[in-house]
């Protein structure tokens, strides 16, 4: 697998991480330069940029992105190597020799502000009608180097065609710089593969495969370029005007579910350092905005855990007690829409394997236009029901043709988090001053288990939360210290864990009917992954198809984005690692403060079982609104 | 397209790949068999050459865009290519391209209808001592003028 790694991406355009040493005479020792006549030690090959960042001395960037392996192709991190004829990127430069280094001389400073003014010639539109303004680094760019005029000229004529095609992702390339930023992440941090430079010379262009709409190409509508995208080239299509159109209607009846991840970044919109969690907040602002309830995603969460559990204790129930040979294992989450399409395209003859219970957003929108609807006699085509996600492939997913057992589209809008502050902005909502209120009933109730959803290895561990009761009949928090199930937490690619059923406790009431008894896991050993990013997921995918340790687990949790769903593309733009590991951090200790921590404890969920799904999980009102089907969509672009 | 001839692509392109190599480093020269042999890289065939190489089909088209020696659109049997930089373009291009165009009845960047010629410009060949020079597929026309580039054109067709 390794030798296949080096083979995709030139060893040169590597991720370059320059990990801290303890000791740095371990990696080849350290070297002494000097940065404007300041003496910096630093380790052998650290580059330039990496040595200013550490010393404090601000260097300007745009191809960099702190996720991506470095492009040098933008020039506006240029500075002065005493010796060099020519200025050097500082982002490209290792440092192997103690030289010296100007970062601010008038060559350098005139160098950079030239860079700018020649991608603002090319640059067509005007900021204060794009969808990034205050929030575009080129913007902020030409402010920080007093651009004042177009010293060579501006492009007065749209040069391209705005692709519309997607559901989710609208590419505008009259704003791109050719910084390949979404190439990079396209193709190195998800190889996913949508997006490269077409064309040469003044002809590049940022395209797809024979120059296709996104639509007809494959694309998971991730979002995680828009999350990397220096400028507005990049955006989700936005359907806050249909929204507001809905709100403004008095014969409609709108209603919003807001998934877990949102809260914990939309303070970002406001100002707010990444890591305030929202929630309560967030309820007063929709509330006010003029939505007529707001529901939480976190109890369909919870009954997805309850749906997607049951459905793996029947798989494992059936494959290892009636010997069925048919039942694919391990099962695969199905929450992650990205991640759904990805395993579409590139491994369709594993579709089986994904759990047929829907997303939490589509088992809401099925929920609403049915069960909701009945208890508070509504007519369910008045009933708009929008979904503020993380995501952009979200929107893709309630646009899914089957998406509609209710009768109706189950989810009419996908909302991300960046459209919802917006709208949020344009109701003159300041979001940090709102007082708090709860979520609307009959859905009132969430647990944490749902609710950590938001980070990768939060399906997992609710789930585990939940089958391990189930089974052992012990307390999940005499097994787990705090209830946290640590090994599927935090930010490693690819997380593997191994839980021993030694003793087992009485079928719970509510699956009673699907299982006798447990003595057939006696026992045995409960093995679980968890994959975040495409990249990720698809070192699982190769290893279970060769049949190595992966094709032996029994779940496996995969999430399209890096970091899960609070790194997802609908998320605050910018992004970087630690951006995300404070989002979680809000997420966790979130959770941590909840009484309600398990999914099958939830109220909600046990009423709701009593009151409409009678027949219990996996049974079949609970087939035809929560359950679904996948695909085959195979890797030919035609 | 029929499968039987997707079979055929996809078992030529295997063999390229045989030849020269599973590694990135081989999408050049599998690129240019192809395009020496077909006159062009169908979007087929560059879907099994990035399926065959693990890399994404938009990497291979974005090389196949690059250079102006691949195309991933069909073309003439016959590309004639008229050399367009300054010394061709002082000693009379203008008037051999009008003469050309006329002859085969089609524009620059255009391919006849018969699919036996393309014609297209192309940077200094290293023929500014005889110009204007063009080049129909490997082979360097020089001196020309109107009347003998018409010729040249009439024994190929």
């Amino acid at each position: 697998m390794e030798d296949k790694n080096k083979n995709r991406v030139p060893l040169g355009q590597k991720p370059h991480i320059v990990e801290k040493p303890k000791d740095p005479s371990g990696i080849g020792g350290t070297i002494t330069v000097e940065i404007n006549e300041k003496k910096v030690t630093v380790p052998m090959g650290t580059t330039i940029l990496e040595a200013c960042r550490e010393n404090q001395i601000h260097i300007p960037t745009l191809c960099y992105h702190d996720d991506l392996c470095f492009a040098g192709v933008c020039r506006l991190c240029v500075v002065e190597v005493e010796g060099m004829a020519t200025l050097a990127a500082a982002c490209a430069f290792p440092i192997t020799a103690p030289i010296k280094i100007k970062t601010s001389s008038p060559k350098v400073r005139r160098a950079r502000k030239h860079v700018i003014d020649l991608l603002l010639s090319e640059h067509y539109g005007e900021c204060y009608s794009c969808i990034r303004n205050n929030n575009c680094e080129l913007q902020s760019l030409a402010k920080e180097y007093g651009v004042t005029d177009y010293t060579f000229g501006h492009i007065e004529k749209k040069r391209y065609e705005i692709d519309d095609s997607s559901f989710s992702i609208i590419r505008d390339l009259d704003k791109c710089v050719l910084c390949k930023r979404c190439v990079r992440t396209c193709i190195d941090l998800q190889e996913v593969g949508v997006l490269e430079a077409i064309g040469r010379g003044h002809e590049t262009h940022i395209g797809t495969f024979l120059d296709k709409p996104l639509a007809d190409v494959i694309c998971i509508n991730c979002g995680q370029c828009i999350n990397r995208c220096p400028t507005g080239a990049l955006h989700e299509k936005e359907i806050s005007n249909e929204i507001w159109e809905a709100i403004d209607d008095p014969t409609k009846h709108v209603v919003i579910q807001t998934a877990p991840s949102p809260r914990a970044a939309i303070g970002e919109e406001f100002g707010l350092e990444p890591g305030h969690s929202m929630t309560f907040k967030m309820n007063t602002a929709l509330k006010r905005i003029g939505f007529d309830a707001v529901f939480d995603t976190n109890f369909t969460a919870d009954l997805t855990i309850i749906e997607e559990g049951t459905e793996l204790l029947m798989r494992l129930y059936k494959a290892l007690v009636n010997k069925d040979e048919s039942v694919k294992l391990p099962q695969f989450t199905s929450c992650s829409p990205g991640w759904v399409k990805y395993l579409e395209h590139f491994y369709p003859e594993y579709v089986e394997h994904l759990s047929s219970a829907k997303s939490p957003q589509q088992m809401f929108g099925a929920l609403l236009k049915t069960y909701y609807a009945k208890k508070l006699k509504l007519d369910p085509s008045k009933i708009v029901s929008c979904a503020v996600m993380p995501c952009s492939a979200k929107k893709f997913e309630c646009n899914r043709p089957e998406m509609n057992d209710s009768g109706y589209q189950d989810v009419d809008y996908g909302l991300t988090t960046r459209e919802l502050a917006k709208m949020i902005k344009e109701a003159g909502i300041h979001l940090p001053e709102m007082p708090d209120s709860h979520f609307d009933n009959p859905f009132g109730d969430a647990s944490g288990a749902g609710l950590i959803f938001g980070a990768t290895g939060g399906v997992m561990e609710a789930a585990i939360r939940s089958v391990i009761e189930f089974i052992t009949g012990d307390k999940a928090e005499e097994i787990f210290e705090g209830m946290n199930v640590m090994p599927v937490r935090g930010f490693d690619g690819i997380k593997y864990a191994e839980i021993k059923i030694d003793h087992v406790g009485p079928v719970p009431d509510l699956i009673k009917h699907l299982v006798p008894n447990w003595d057939w896991v006696k026992g045995a050993t409960l093995k679980v992954a968890v994959a975040h990013g495409t990249a990720n997921a698809k070192k699982v995918m190769d290893d279970i198809r060769a049949g190595g340790k992966f094709s032996q687990c029994h779940f496996i949790e995969f999430m399209a984005c890096p970091g899960g769903c609070l790194g997802g593309g609908g998320q605050p733009i910018p992004t970087n690692e630690e951006i995300r590991k404070k989002r979680a951090q809000a997420i966790y200790a979130e959770d941590a403060g909840l009484e309600l921590r398990k999914s099958h404890e939830n109220p909600s969920i046990i009423q709701t079982y009593k009151e409409f799904l009678t027949d219990g999980p996996c049974g079949h009102i609970a087939h035809k609104l929560l359950h679904t089907h996948y695909t085959v969509r195979g890797k030919y672009i035609a | 397209m029929l499968i039987s001839e997707k079979q055929a692509l996809t078992e030529r392109v295997g063999m390229l790949v045989q030849k020269y190599g599973n590694s990135r480093s081989a999408l050049i020269p599998i690129l240019q068999d192809i395009q020496y042999n077909f006159k062009y890289v169908s979007d087929f065939e560059q879907q099994e050459v990035a399926r065959l190489l693990d890399i994404h089909p938009v990497e291979v088209y974005s090389v196949v865009s690059f250079y102006s020696f691949l195309s991933p659109n069909i073309r003439g049997k016959y590309i004639v290519r008229l050399c367009q930089t300054i010394s061709c373009e002082l000693s009379g291009k203008e008037k051999v391209a009008k003469a050309i165009e006329r002859e085969l009845g089609i524009k620059f960047g255009e391919t006849t209808k018969d699919k036996k010629f393309t014609l297209e410009y192309t940077n200094c060949m290293g023929m500014c001592d005889q110009s204007p020079a063009m080049m129909i597929n490997e082979k360097v026309y020089a001196n020309l003028t109107p009347e003998k580039a018409v010729q040249i054109l009439k024994e190929v067709k």
